[in-house]
């Protein structure tokens, strides 16, 4: 990517920040808080995922 | 006494059957605007890889899809012009990707890695949405988690632009892929507990997460393979 090309992504990734931050704000004061459980829930699956991105891996290897 | 407490449980009954139904419309029309829209990138990214346009169209197929993203979609997403900008967004986003598969195919094993990426991301995609369904659990709690997720990842995307260090690369497709793991389940979940009702925003979020698993698949494949 040349200078102009990595300039323009970054003004971009700088908006995209501005444009995160209300969202964020708001899910940080006003969003759910997790109850018992609700994380397991949550690792679970994300363990199941990690553990299929590694299978591929060894396939294409 | 007892009528009154009848009466108010059949009024719930009915407002939580309506509230079913309106949930039920929403996840249908969710799904069928998905596969519409990513069939519509595969096509554009066909395009795309007949024309054997350069890679630099990807950064600009990504900036346009994330102005109209940012800028465009939400205004218009109550109307049916939100359609029109969400089949721009997608098939912007397929145009770009095609100049990316056209550099993957001409590696040694780019089909197969290609074909590997596109299999986890609908494995991915499909045990999460299908848990996120048969579950029914309220995973609004990942908000907060998510969205600072986010913002970490995008530093860290900003500071990797300029030092360009592989490794770092690596770390950001896989916290991608978690972070947009977690986006299917918040989104499906949202859109079951009501919090979303707008099918096009939701159909918007879930084609990005889709969207961002199979780039950092492909990325990470891309490295891990030697190639």
């Amino acid at each position: 990517m040349g200078l102009f090309g990595k300039i323009a992504f970054g003004i971009l990734l700088v908006m995209m920040l501005v444009y995160l931050w209300p969202a964020f704000r708001q899910w940080q004061e006003h969003g759910t808080k997790a109850r018992q459980g609700d994380w397991q829930a949550v690792v679970l699956p994300l363990a199941l995922v990690v553990g299929l991105v590694v299978l591929l891996v060894a396939l294409v290897r | 006494m007892a009528n009154d407490y009848t009466i108010v449980r059949g009024a719930g009954r009915v407002r939580g059957a309506g509230r079913a139904v309106e949930t039920n419309k929403v996840l249908k029309n969710t799904y069928l605007l998905l596969s519409a829209t990513l069939a519509f990138s595969a096509l554009m990214a066909g395009v795309s890889m007949a024309m054997a346009v350069p890679t630099s169209m990807y950064l600009i197929s990504v900036i346009g899809a994330m102005v109209l993203g940012m800028f465009v979609l939400p205004r218009t997403a109550n109307s049916t012009t939100g359609i029109w900008v969400l089949f721009a967004i997608t098939g912007l986003l397929g145009f770009g990707l095609g100049s990316i598969l056209t550099v993957y195919l001409q590696l040694p094993h780019g089909a197969q890695i290609i074909a590997t990426a596109f299999g986890g991301t609908g494995l991915i995609f499909l045990g999460l949405s299908g848990y996120a369904l048969t579950t029914k659990r309220d995973f609004s709690f990942l908000g907060g988690f998510l969205f600072a997720g986010m913002m970490v990842i995008v530093l860290a995307m900003l500071a990797n632009l300029f030092f360009t260090i592989p490794a770092l690369a690596l770390a950001i497709s896989g916290a991608v892929i978690l972070l947009m793991s977690g986006f299917i389940l918040f989104d499906t979940s949202r859109i079951i507990n009501g919090g979303e009702t707008n099918y096009i925003m939701a159909t918007y979020g879930i084609y990005l997460s889709i969207f961002n698993i199979f780039i950092s698949l492909l990325q990470i494949l891309g490295i891990m393979s030697d190639e």
